[in-house]
């Protein structure tokens, strides 16, 4: 396992590396595909020099990354390149870990042959590593390689059952964009599994490791919050990156739904849209909660896809982020339905996202309206796509359960 | 080439009006009026008048209430009190000043208008007055300075010095704004003649003929208002109010006033008899050094009598003898423009040129550029000569999202005899449908760039105060010998931004809400749905036999 594993990682940091030194590299890091205003590189420097201006990053709007992302970039800006590779290579260990571990714990994973299982991993780092989406986002220097990583390794903390680390990663992921707060309900869901606490209401030990975990997010999250205030040394950094996402008041041009709509929407209804869109992406999580808690992994993978598609400013990071999931499910792609039409659809938006880029903002042939086309279309995709997942999850376990309880009646 | 000039009568002014401009005793109020004409080597005729009026009040102490206003327009006084103004700049310009075909104006301009105040330090809320003067200077000079707002308001921290009196170094009392767009035409004219202590109906300001002044290259009137010294000593203070207004023409005209107080001609003719010929001659011949430049300027005194002749006109008549002479290079000069290709990004490039054969001398560069072009400070250069220029003083204030405007002010060392490049790149930002201009694909305006340098002069300035000093001349204080002050105001710049489809904002919510919808309904879908396993349904002989064997008793079929 060892080896086909080096193998993957040479082939991705070589690819990387050439890239790097390619002149697509300042191409790719300008594509509003793949950076966004919360995540590109080239904020990150402006941030850098604002600081060494004398003037603070957040008096303007152009820089919306936290504090401690600042610091971290200011010691390391030089070697900017080795530090996206080195995150993606420990996003690629802990998802190797993390399903080599998993399965142990899964009881339904038992019908599926060992073979099988035993190259999961290997295709989990396979799907990540070189999904030309990860590739680009690492070459253009998004932050959002680092948000991926801090996701992983919170997952994998979870997995390993170690409930303070996986508190305090899931509060930096938090930290960082406000979204992964979805994730406390499935982390919490899983550790209560592995502990054989029964999800009751009642129970009184269910709330006390409920209050346990929460106590321990919660207060690294304030940790975190206190020392990028002591870092800086105001609050600027609250409405500037907190309030940029809510608010939603760069409308640059992304993979997301969001900026068309907030572009043409009448000037009345803006509160009322944007609290309704960032509700979208939150309330899903007490239903999905409370129809999938004995699939916790599962109900992060939808999760993440959640966050992915509906959030304020989506990139092709967040994208790869989800699909990296996919293989682990690898039982059901006999089962999918119209996967062949879905990736289609997926393949074809994503090569057309440059050419109408470059028809509208270059060639001046084309309007916006171009471009909007493809990003529904591309969101539509990514709907079909996990929503489908979760559908042949779903029949698959039935058909599976009958099968057993069918087997076991027999005899 | 002979051009003839234009001759014109004006009947004798009726005396009511002829009192107004008298000296009303018990008060000093004085009235100055003034034209300068000045050939310029490129055929144009550049005529810049100046009306200057003095008004001895001090409302600056307490308790003294102004309710007498003399030779002072009432209007702006009543401004001045309400709002604690110190100084007041206001100027609206149409056309371009072309540096270097037409040398340096008297009193420099951008294209559009533009507004700078100094508020009293007494002013609490300065941003406050600051709309309130700017919506009442709107109504005064018809003019649409309404649109001035925070989002084009800047607090230039070193580049506007207060003009008169006063040490003041607090900018924040300090308000710049300039509107690119704003169109000047005779409805500012006629507000801008009222406040003339006679009007238009004597003195220079009969000149003002609409329609000569609007056939024009370059039109740009300005009002400026600021305390100043009656004196050398400064024993007493007065406030100044000079209304300019410099035409260049490509014809030229000739006119004549009737009564004022002060009331000349200067005409500019360099080496009398060497580029054109005047007639009528006259003996009074004084010589000004006004940016740097000594001049020999013809001068008719209106106040005098002998000046008139029997047929009490005057009758200017400039003969050019073709072409020739040198006209002085100006010594600093900048242009702007913007690189790049596509809806996306771009770059701001400043060129500063520096024509002084062997001194070089810093410039105060300030930039002011709206908040929708996201500028990247880490991506400004500064070369000269093709090597780097490090500023020796950067003032940055980033842009806040539909609050505030870009601010960039740098000290810049221009090498003698180079031409210095300032680059910057932005961004263009997508805006919200309601926020574009009804004509969206004209594109946006981004206010001139200000170059303010003192400049040394190869003539010695004279740093004396003197009443008789002609006006065009003690605009600016001169402070020192060897150096005058020059403004160099730069292009305008038009940028286009992407826009979106302003026809569909019913079709995008629909549309997108149709996807939001598809995932919540397949959501919903799998969130409530049950599986079952579905029974095959037997076929009939089959059930059949079921019914028999539950009647005995006997395991079903299946």
């Amino acid at each position: 396992m060892a080896a086909p594993l080096t193998l993957l990682l040479i082939v991705a940091v070589t690819i990387r590396a050439v890239l790097f030194r390619s002149s697509l590299a300042e191409l790719i890091s300008a594509r509003v595909e793949v950076v966004s205003p919360l995540n590109a590189w080239k904020r990150v420097v402006e941030g850098l020099a604002l600081l060494d201006l004398g003037v603070s990053p957040y008096s303007g709007d152009v820089f919306h990354e936290t504090p401690l992302m600042i610091y971290l970039f200011h010691f390391t800006v030089d070697y900017a390149e080795i530090v996206f590779i080195v995150s993606a290579y420990f996003f690629r260990k802990q998802k190797y870990a993390l399903e080599s571990d998993r399965y142990s714990a899964d009881c339904l994973e038992l019908l599926r042959s060992p073979k099988e299982m035993f190259y999961i991993p290997l295709k989990v780092a396979m799907f990540y590593l070189l999904n030309p989406f990860t590739i680009l986002s690492c070459v253009a220097k998004s932050t959002c390689g680092l948000n991926n990583a801090i996701i992983a390794l919170f997952i994998f903390c979870t997995l390993k059952g170690s409930a303070l680390l996986s508190g305090i990663l899931l509060a930096l992921a938090t930290y960082q964009s406000i979204y992964p707060l979805t994730l406390f309900a499935p982390a919490l869901l899983f550790f209560l599994q592995r502990l054989y606490i029964p999800v009751n209401l009642r129970r009184s030990s269910f709330w006390f490791f409920t209050l346990q975990y929460a106590f321990m997010y919660v207060g690294s999250l304030v940790v975190i919050t206190g020392l990028s205030f002591f870092l800086l040394g105001s609050w600027d950094f609250i409405p500037s990156v907190y309030g940029f996402i809510f608010s939603v008041p760069d409308l640059t041009p992304n993979i997301g739904l969001f900026w068309y709509f907030f572009a043409e929407m009448f000037e009345h209804f803006r509160l009322f849209f944007s609290c309704v869109f960032q509700f979208n992406v939150f309330f899903y999580t007490i239903p999905l909660s409370i129809k999938l808690k004995e699939h916790p992994v599962f109900l992060i993978f939808m999760q993440i896809a959640i966050i992915s598609i509906f959030k304020s400013y989506p990139t092709v990071g967040d994208v790869a982020l989800y699909m990296a999931f996919l293989p682990a499910w690898s039982h059901l792609y006999r089962f999918l339905r119209n996967i062949f039409l879905v990736s289609c659809v997926l393949l074809a938006c994503s090569a057309l996202f440059p050419v109408l880029w470059h028809l509208w903002i270059y060639a001046g042939s084309a309007n916006s309206n171009f471009y909007y086309a493809i990003t529904l279309l591309f969101n539509f995709g990514q709907v079909k796509v996990f929503t489908t997942t979760w559908l042949t999850n779903c029949e698959w376990k039935n058909r599976w359960r009958n099968k057993v309880s069918l087997f076991i009646n027999l005899y | 080439f002979r051009l003839s000039s234009l001759i014109g009568h004006i009947s004798t002014c009726p005396s009511l009006i002829g009192q107004c401009c008298q000296r009303h005793p018990g008060s000093v109020d004085e009235f100055q009026e003034e034209l300068v004409i000045r050939p310029l080597h490129s055929g144009d005729i550049y005529a810049s008048f100046q009306f200057r009026t003095l008004w001895d009040t001090d409302f600056l102490q307490e308790g003294q209430k102004v309710s007498h206003y003399r030779l002072f327009p009432k209007s702006l006084g009543q401004v001045l009190s309400k709002f604690s103004v110190r100084e007041l700049h206001i100027s609206f310009t149409q056309g371009f000043w072309r540096t270097m075909q037409w040398g340096q104006p008297f009193i420099p301009s951008p294209p559009g208008a533009e507004l700078w105040v100094w508020f009293h330090d007494t002013v609490s809320d300065v941003d406050g007055n600051w709309k309130e003067l700017t919506n009442v200077l709107s109504g005064i000079f018809c003019a649409s300075l309404n649109f001035i707002d925070l989002t084009n308001t800047v607090q230039p921290s070193a580049s506007f010095k207060p003009l008169g009196l006063g040490n003041a170094t607090d900018h924040r009392f300090l308000r710049y704004a300039t509107l690119p767009r704003e169109i000047v035409c005779t409805e500012n004219l006629t507000p801008w003649k009222k406040l003339l202590p006679c009007g238009s109906k004597a003195g220079l300001a009969v000149l003002l003929k609409s329609e000569k002044l609007f056939h024009s290259s370059f039109h740009s009137q300005a009002v400026h208002i600021r305390p100043v010294c009656q004196d050398e000593q400064c024993t007493s203070k007065a406030w100044e109010l000079r209304q300019t207004l410099n035409v260049v023409f490509d014809l030229y005209t000739a006119g004549q006033g009737k009564k004022a107080f002060r009331s000349s001609i200067y005409l500019n003719c360099g080496k009398t008899g060497e580029l054109f010929e005047l007639s009528p001659a006259t003996p009074l011949l004084s010589q000004a050094v006004v940016l740097g430049d000594r001049r020999t300027y013809s001068v008719f005194d209106l106040t005098r009598a002998e000046t008139f002749g029997q047929l009490r006109s005057l009758n200017l008549l400039l003969r050019w003898k073709g072409d020739g002479g040198e006209m002085l290079r100006p010594l600093l000069h900048a242009e702007r423009y913007v690189a790049g290709f596509g809806l996306q990004t771009g770059e701001i490039h400043t060129v500063i040129y520096n024509n002084h054969p062997y001194r070089a001398f810093p410039v105060l560069l300030m930039d002011s550029v709206p908040w929708y072009l996201q500028l990247y400070i880490h991506t400004l250069t500064v070369t000269s000569k093709s090597r780097d220029n490090k500023p020796s003083y950067i003032h940055y204030q980033p842009a806040k999202d539909r609050h505030r405007p870009h601010l960039l002010e740098m000290l810049i060392q221009l090498p003698p005899h180079s031409m210095t490049e300032v680059t910057v790149q932005f961004e263009r930002a997508l805006l919200k449908w309601t926020e574009y201009t009804p004509d969206p694909n004209h594109g946006f305006y981004v206010g001139s760039s200000v170059v303010s340098a003192l400049v040394p002069s190869m003539v010695a300035m004279s740093t004396n105060f003197t009443q008789d000093q002609p006006l065009f001349s003690s605009f600016v204080p001169v402070k020192e010998e060897s150096s005058y002050f020059v403004r160099v105001y730069t292009e305008p710049l038009l940028v286009n931004l992407p826009t979106p489809d302003f026809s569909m904002p019913y079709n995008v919510i629909c549309l997108t809400c149709t996807v939001v919808a598809v995932g919540y309904g397949s959501f919903y879908n799998l969130l409530t749905r049950t599986f079952q396993v579905d029974e095959p349904s037997l076929p009939l002989a089959k059930r059949l036999a079921n019914l028999i064997r539950r009647i005995r008793g006997v395991p079903l079929l299946t």
